[in-house]
């Protein structure tokens, strides 16, 4: 039983982390990648709207018909998405400016409705609370990997500290778009090496 | 891969000894001239950097293939080419290592990462010279006169700059032989033209695609140029137009292969040029206009397959 939950939390995590093995979310992960920390608040965001979300969706999931059941989820995820969203107007301005549209674009990011859809309305609260839990830090770990290699290569920097020294000829390219895209198709396709060596063992 | 057919058309097939390795070595031959007009112009450090982004390129290609149990084919002469397009495509005043990285990412991710040579969807040199541009904006604008090496313009970012002021502009002769500021190996329109007439004698390219591209430069340059200087014959002789029309554009890989496409590629590749260099914030357009044809040089193709013999055409 104890087995259970801690597979649930787990899963996300590395098993099916949303954006290394299900692909999902990378909208938000190509855009906000460009330093650790916009992809470290990024996760935090996105972990409490997905266990809010999951939580309430899972209590409701009797009373949810299932005919609208997605215009339902989206108003739950929407509500949760306007609390932070406001909230980090309020205490945390620079960071809210620095993520700019994507905080409210998280009503629409595919895990958050994935989850939702797959695991909330199916499962009772206490799972669908740990798996929003593991999925979001599962998230927000794959944001911070990707980030650490677009902020060094491209700012010279690690969470804002200089780590490449001052000659560094920092590749700009890496910070922009095109370095997002370079940046995650490298990782995943590390990860899918990785993953199919260890199938095939 | 040995043989390479170089248009698509109806049977039957003749077999050529044409291999590879000649083509490709060919190619190098054909860029002898240019690249030691490089030289000529801008001294030892522009041949230290075609070498440093060959030997990057063959390694790269040698190490990748070998990491990936592949077979290693270096001898095939089109990392060699690769390495040797890229470094006659830098600043001689950039670092170093820049044509290092370059070549680095253009084998690694441009050629091996889709599946090697015949693969790749756009010109590995191309692509990674794009790549430095976008990393490096700095590095790689450091352009110098020849012979002297005082830090200049090059023409076509001076004729950008504004109302082009025709005391600063070169006279066409020495944009003609080479002597202004641009990449070691595009300056030379001279030392293009001899290689590009021995590639189209030899029937290594064909002659539709530079024709098509450096014919629509001239005519849409003619027909937009504000004066003068900065008109047909000036954009033909400026920048890579004749690097990119000869050598780059007539890739097999990343061309079409049909007749009728690729007079379409060619003059796709001249209108964007064009686009680019009057209408676009960036003083040159050859790279990204011939990058963005090579994305769609397989629906070119794919539109003008020619009829099978005794095809009836359907109504």
């Amino acid at each position: 039983m104890n087995n259970k939950y801690l597979k649930t939390l787990t899963n996300g995590l590395v098993t099916e982390n949303p954006l290394f093995r299900l692909v999902l979310g990378t909208c938000p992960s190509l855009a906000v990648t460009s330093a650790v920390e916009n992809g470290f608040w990024m996760g935090i965001l996105v972990t409490f709207v997905l266990t809010c979300s999951n939580v309430l969706i899972s209590m409701l999931r009797k009373v949810i018909p299932a005919k609208i059941r997605i215009p339902c989820f989206i108003v739950i995820i929407a509500t949760f998405v306007t609390i932070v969203d406001l909230v980090m107007e309020a205490y945390l301005p620079a960071m809210h400016k620095t993520l700019g549209i994507f905080i409210p674009l998280i009503v629409v990011n595919c895990i958050i409705l994935a989850r939702a859809e797959s695991f909330a309305s199916k499962n009772n609260v206490v799972l669908s609370a740990l798996d929003g839990v593991g999925m979001g830090l599962g998230f927000m770990g794959a944001l911070m990997i990707v980030a650490t290699f677009r902020e060094i290569l491209g700012n010279g920097t690690f969470f804002g500290f200089h780590v490449m020294g001052e000659g560094f000829p920092v590749a700009k390219i890496m910070v922009q778009a095109p370095g997002a895209f370079l940046t995650l198709g490298l990782v995943l396709g590390a990860i899918n090496l990785v993953a199919n060596h260890k199938k095939a063992a | 891969m040995d043989e390479m057919k170089l248009i698509v058309q109806a049977p039957p097939h003749i077999r050529s000894p044409l291999t590879t390795k000649k083509i490709m070595f060919t190619v190098v031959l054909a860029l002898i001239p240019a690249a030691s007009a490089g030289v000529v112009f801008f001294g030892m450090r522009a041949l230290l950097h075609m070498v440093l982004s060959i030997a990057a390129a063959v390694l790269t290609e040698f190490v990748l293939q070998r990491l990936l149990r592949k077979k290693v084919t270096i001898a095939d002469g089109s990392a060699v080419l690769t390495g040797l397009l890229l470094g006659m495509n830098l600043p001689v005043a950039a670092p170093l290592w820049i044509g290092v990285v370059g070549s680095i990412f253009a084998i690694s991710i441009v050629k091996q990462a889709f599946g090697g040579l015949g693969q790749n969807f756009m010109n590995p040199a191309l692509a990674a010279r794009a790549m430095l541009m976008a990393a490096w904006p700095n590095q790689m604008v450091q352009w110098v006169t020849p012979l002297d090496a005082i830090a200049t313009a090059t023409p076509l970012a001076i004729a950008k700059a504004g109302i082009p002021d025709t005391a600063t502009l070169p006279l066409l002769w020495d944009m003609f032989i080479g002597f202004i500021g641009g990449s070691i190996g595009e300056t030379s329109a001279l030392a293009l033209l001899v290689g590009g007439i021995y590639l189209i004698y030899k029937e290594l390219i064909d002659y539709r695609i530079p024709l098509a591209y450096l014919g629509t430069v001239f005519i849409l340059a003619s027909i937009f140029g504000a004066d003068g200087l900065n008109s047909g014959l000036f954009h033909l002789l400026a920048g890579g137009v004749m690097i990119g029309a000869i050598f780059m554009a007539t890739d097999y890989v990343t061309s079409p292969s049909t007749a009728t496409g690729r007079w379409i590629y060619g003059i796709g590749c001249g209108l964007i040029t064009i686009m680019i260099r009057f209408w676009g914030s960036y003083p040159e357009g050859v790279s990204f206009s011939i990058l963005l044809m090579n994305i769609v040089a397989p629906l070119i193709e794919r539109f003008t397959i020619p009829r099978k013999f005794g095809e009836v055409k359907k109504k």
